[in-house]
């Protein structure tokens, strides 16, 4: 049965949950460092490891933070709101309950607008939350290295209390066969805005991005179904991917006569589906109370107002506007947003660099670099100013394709910029007439039966003495001057 | 009436991560119907339009800047731990959300 | 040299800062005293003789001074200690040694006060007699027979004892007060937020407050000068200047109270403690006028229900505070055989290391949480927790204090309320109200009743804690201190 056909007699509801984890320089209740990657347990203390006696306190940095997140995405923000435990037990939970937002969230009521297909869906906010991440288990002794099986776990707390906002939709029906498209441009739209707030890394790949997927199908006309709540959805293809597997999977239920289970669902990168996790239905009560150890949160209304007047341009818009002042196609501005490319070609546009010439390193050279290492563009080890400077060079003839090429690349190694790798490395295109002539009379001297064709009217065969220039030029030569240089020598 | 059972008590017990024996179900829900029943006489009260006191203390906005601060090494981090092993703390296997 | 136990605090600091003694034979003389009683008192779990003896030490070397540096001091084993066991009387900390001092005891080793030990308590500070401590009783200097008040038990009996002239205690519904009340001490619960929870062990956040101990009003006051003020560590700490608590104890010594209004709780007289009790606060209350204060009925309606909130909102916030307590990090881990999952670990975990006050309490705060429960039973006692500071409020628009017995028993024998825990929580009738409330309040000697020791309570407004120091030293010059038979 096809996807499309089992749309014809259901109609999906959405909702996503998505964990941002913030960039600060601490966690959000102790002044422990948040560097990825540091040694198990040595970005601890007393308070995020739980220790008895030891009490929280707020980074300002992390209520700002989801502030910004808030406003960016139109909601509105608490006068005043507490923070509550959530108490359930589980190991890479210090406390055995996580600091987080209830009844009184920070941010509640706003909006997300995404575009698919030409067409604009507007996306409902239920709520922004301030909550903890938890620390990381290793499990030990399975198979896989997942939890079924391990005899064993291990447990490293560093990323224990490291911020996370929760940024929860409000149902999203309607979108009909679109549901698993509209979700990816949701968490695409999303990534793009706390991206342009500079409020976190958001890498889908690092965690620090994370979705979970609500997904309910009812007949038209007929009330909203169960939903399934669909964890572990580590990249935007898996958000569109997920949303349309569990479509398919429920309507087969759905048409055998069979029920939903209000159910959690891990989604598997590997073969698409989802399987299922923990039930709903014998799942704890956390026993929600208001934090203790924290006093309430009430943003100064100036201080709102000034978070509000300092927000970045929307990247959606901003990318339609930069769109049309580079000229670029939707696809390409699309391909340049995904690569992070956007602003990278906005500064080296600043820096004097055509928008042409900005994009093609960018989307091209670099951004095949960054892949092949799987690093992001702007840490590919060239900056827009560098860049604007090596596009200069071009422009003025100084380099050509070729050359302009290896000179990136000593700029990427560390060599310096353009101009001095340039000069080091002795690439500059050969301009000397003297010296270019002079290559030329060698060749055809070198040559004599390609020279007589030449002279007889076959222009075409030009082209073999032009390898030989370019060969005793190293390369250096601008191809097309010697072509014309050696037609002009034979009377052509 | 009887404001909590035995059953209830298991259950709570559960939650709370403790292994309690049969003999002391028995002794703690009598004890905790007494305690419970004595306690709900705060629904006695007319509180209908009063706000809850979470804090007694009438501050807001408590916070600290985003500012490094040392953190213990992972030898004191791991010096009271019951078992450890590379850096980690270590646990017995964690029942599977799918067994 | 006259016996060195014997002296006050403010004597004490008087002949070390006049080098008459070394703050070694100071600490010496307590820590012989120790070894010679303890066994019978058992107010200490861990005895630090060598970091005592050092404290000392530095200070004689004259690296620290100030009021009271070189009075040794001791501290309730629910406050952290590095490097020192602390294990709030609980076999799941057992031999824990935390990596980090509380705020406190920082500010303690600052003022130069070599810390003896840390003394015993009821496990977790859940308990009104010091009988659940899991490792076994403190006895009452006075009779030792008897319990010596909960749950910073150990802390008054140290004191009583001679044992340690200051202690650092911890009062949530009580704990301070009411076995200064019973060992014939001063106990002193400051606002809440005055003192710095950081390094306190959580019984219920909201509530807890640490404080001094001392044998005169005077000694607690130097105590409570030390380690009050602002702690950026604590969310909940007031960022405000300590009232002057020391002076305002020099001026009630002196004795005169004139223009002083004394609210007399209402619902507080009448037939809720023992005639001994009612009858030394009667007299205590007569002397006080005498010294020119005014004595004023007030009501407060809703004090009636400050017991059955305290017990639903204490147990709530222990539910979620002791989780942490569950074999992975530090303490006790039980029945780990390689084939037991972690969850069944856990639980074994807390079910051996936690006694049973602890568990019912645990127990109680996990259903009061509960979702069909929460509006019935946390939500409404939070409410009647504002109604019961509306009642504070109002009744110090009327008076400047409030007055009552601190407990209304003295003393009891050992096991006589263990099997009916709702006649144990009686205990802290009258000073659980305060710590609902936030205010401070301080439990005074004032007489005996049948040769045991009745405390009298004395309740100020938030932040006006020199106000009880004031009519608590008139008190004591009043009727004078205390002193329990010898051991
Ligand atoms: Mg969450
Ligand atoms: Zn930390």
């Amino acid at each position: 049965m096809s996807y499309e056909e089992i749309l014809t007699r259901y109609e999906p509801v959405i909702g996503l949950e998505t964990h941002v984890e913030l960039g600060t320089r601490t966690k959000m209740f102790c002044g422990c460092k948040t560097d990825f990657g540091a040694e198990p347990n040595t970005q601890v203390c007393p308070v995020c490891l739980a220790l008895p006696g030891a009490l929280p306190v707020a980074n300002r940095a992390g209520i700002e933070a989801t502030i910004r997140i808030g406003l960016a995405l139109n909601c509105d923000i608490a006068e005043w709101c507490r923070m509550a435990r959530k108490n359930y037990f589980y190991p890479d939970m210090p406390k055995n309950f996580q600091t987080s937002q209830y009844d009184e969230p920070l941010c509640t009521d706003g909006y997300v607008d995404v575009t698919v297909d030409g067409k604009e869906y507007r996306i409902g906010i239920e709520r922004v939350h301030l909550e903890e991440d938890t620390g990381k288990t290793l499990h030990v002794g399975g198979a896989t290295g997942r939890i079924h099986g391990a005899t064993e776990s291990l447990v490293d707390y560093n990323r224990a209390g490291i911020p996370l906002v929760e940024i929860v939709t409000k149902p999203v029906p309607g979108l009909g066969e679109l549901a698993p498209e509209v979700a990816k441009a949701y968490v695409a739209e999303l990534r793009d805005i706390i991206r342009s707030l500079g409020v976190s890394d958001v890498r889908m790949e690092q965690g620090s991005l994370r979705c979970d997927v609500n997904t309910s199908l009812n007949r038209p006309g007929e009330e909203w179904g169960t939903r399934t709540e669909t964890k572990n959805v580590n990249s935007l293809r898996s958000v569109e991917r997920a949303v349309r597997s569990e479509i398919i999977r429920q309507s087969g239920i759905l048409d055998e006569g069979g029920k939903i289970f209000q159910e959690t669902r891990h989604f598997q990168e590997t073969t698409g589906d989802t399987r299922p996790g923990r039930s709903k239905e014998t799942a704890t009560d956390y026993r929600y109370f208001p934090e203790p150890d924290l006093v309430p949160i009430a943003p100064d209304p100036a201080w709102v107002a000034e978070l509000r007047a300092g927000l970045p341009e929307r990247p959606s818009a901003k990318r339609a506007r930069l769109r049309l002042e580079w000229g670029m196609s939707e696809l390409d501005m699309q391909s340049a947003a995904n690569a992070g490319a956007v602003e990278l070609i906005e500064e080296t546009i600043a820096a004097g660099a055509s928008p042409a010439g900005a994009r093609k390193w960018w989307l091209g050279e670099l951004a095949r670099r960054a892949n092949e290492q799987s690093i992001d563009l702007a840490e590919v080890g060239a900056t827009p100013a560098q860049v604007a400077a090596l596009q200069k060079l071009v422009d003025e003839g100084k380099l050509n394709d070729k050359l302009a090429r290896a000179v990136l690349e000593g700029v990427v190694a560390g060599e310096g910029d353009p101009a001095a790798v340039m000069a080091a490395r002795g690439l500059e295109v050969v301009n000397d007439t003297g010296a270019l002539t002079a290559a030329v009379d060698e060749a055809i001297a070198a040559n004599p039966d390609i020279a007589a064709k030449i002279r007889d009217g076959k222009v075409a065969a030009a082209g073999a003495l032009v390898g030989a220039v370019m060969k005793t030029t190293r390369g250096q030569a601008d191809a097309k001057a010697v072509r014309d240089l050696i037609l002009a020598r034979l009377g052509a | 009436m009887a404001a909590i059972s035995r059953e209830e008590v298991a259950h709570l017990a559960r939650l709370s991560r403790l292994a309690v024996t049969e003999e002391e179900l028995d002794r703690f829900a009598g004890q905790l119907d007494v305690i419970l029943q004595s306690v709900a006489r705060v629904g006695e009260v007319a509180a209908e339009e009063i706000p809850p006191t979470s804090h007694s203390v009438p501050l807001t906005n408590v916070y600290r800047d985003d500012v490094p601060t040392p953190s213990l090494t992972q030898d004191e981090a791991l010096s009271g731990a019951p078992d450890a092993y590379e850096g980690r703390f270590r646990v017995p296997r964690i029942l599977d959300e799918e067994d | 040299m006259s016996d060195l136990t014997r002296m006050s605090a403010a004597d004490l600091s008087k002949l070390i800062t006049a080098k008459q003694v070394s703050a070694v034979e100071v600490a010496t003389a307590h820590l012989d005293r120790i070894a010679a009683v303890d066994d019978r008192v058992h107010a200490f779990l861990h005895v630090d003789r060598e970091g005592a003896l050092e404290a000392a030490a530095a200070v004689d070397r004259g690296e620290i001074t100030g009021p009271l540096a070189g009075v040794p001091i001791a501290v309730k084993d629910v406050v952290t200690t590095k490097g020192i066991p602390t294990t709030a009387a609980s076999k799941i900390l057992e031999g824990w040694k935390p990596p980090y001092d509380a705020t406190i005891v920082e500010r303690l080793k600052k003022a130069g006060m070599p810390i003896l030990g840390k003394t015993n308590m009821d496990e977790f500070a859940m308990g009104s007699s010091t009988e659940y401590s899991a490792y076994g009783p403190t006895n009452n200097p006075w009779d030792l027979g008897r319990i010596p008040g909960g749950s910073g038990g150990g802390s008054a009996a140290a004191i009583a004892a001679y044992e340690a002239p200051l202690a650092i205690g911890t009062d949530t519904g009580g704990s301070i007060r009411q076995p200064g009340a019973v060992t014939g001490t001063v106990g002193a619960k400051p606002t809440y937020g005055g003192t710095s929870r950081y390094g306190l062990i959580a019984f219920s956040s909201s509530l807890d407050t640490p404080g001094p101990c001392a044998r005169t009003v005077e000694d607690t006051a130097l105590l409570h000068a030390v380690i009050a003020g602002h702690d950026p560590r604590d969310s909940t700490s007031i960022n405000q200047a300590v009232p002057d608590v020391v002076r305002a104890a020099q001026i009630g010594k002196n004795g005169d109270l004139s223009g002083v209004k004394l609210g007399v709780v209402k619902e507080f007289t009448g037939d809720g403690s023992e005639p001994g009790v009612s009858a030394a606060f009667k007299e205590s209350l007569e002397a006080l006028v005498k010294l020119g204060a005014e004595v004023v009925e007030v009501s407060c309606p809703h004090f009636q229900y400050a017991l059955p909130a305290y017990y639903l909102i204490a147990p709530s916030e222990c539910s979620s505070n002791l989780a942490r307590f569950d074999g992975v990090r530090y303490g006790l881990r039980e029945g780990d055989d390689g084939n037991r999952s972690l969850e069944e670990v856990m639980s074994l975990t807390r079910e051996a290391g936690f006694g049973p006050e602890v568990k019912r309490r645990i127990i109680i705060g996990t259903y009061a949480l509960s979702s069909g429960y929460y509006d019935a039973y946390y939500g409404q006692a939070q409410k009647v927790r504002t109604l019961i500071t509306r009642d504070f409020q109002s009744a110090f628009e009327k008076v400047d204090v409030l007055v009552s017995p601190t407990t209304p028993f003295v003393a009891f024998p050992f096991g006589s309320r263990t099997s009916d825990p709702y006649q144990m929580y009686l205990a802290d009738l009258f000073t659980i109200p305060t710590n609902l409330y936030g205010g401070p309040a301080i439990s005074v000697p004032c007489g005996l009743s049948e040769g045991l020791p009745v405390g009298f309570q004395i309740m100020a407004p938030t932040m006006a804690d020199d106000r009880m120091y004031r009519v608590a030293a008139a008190l004591e010059s009043a009727v004078g201190t205390l002193t329990p038979p010898a051991l």
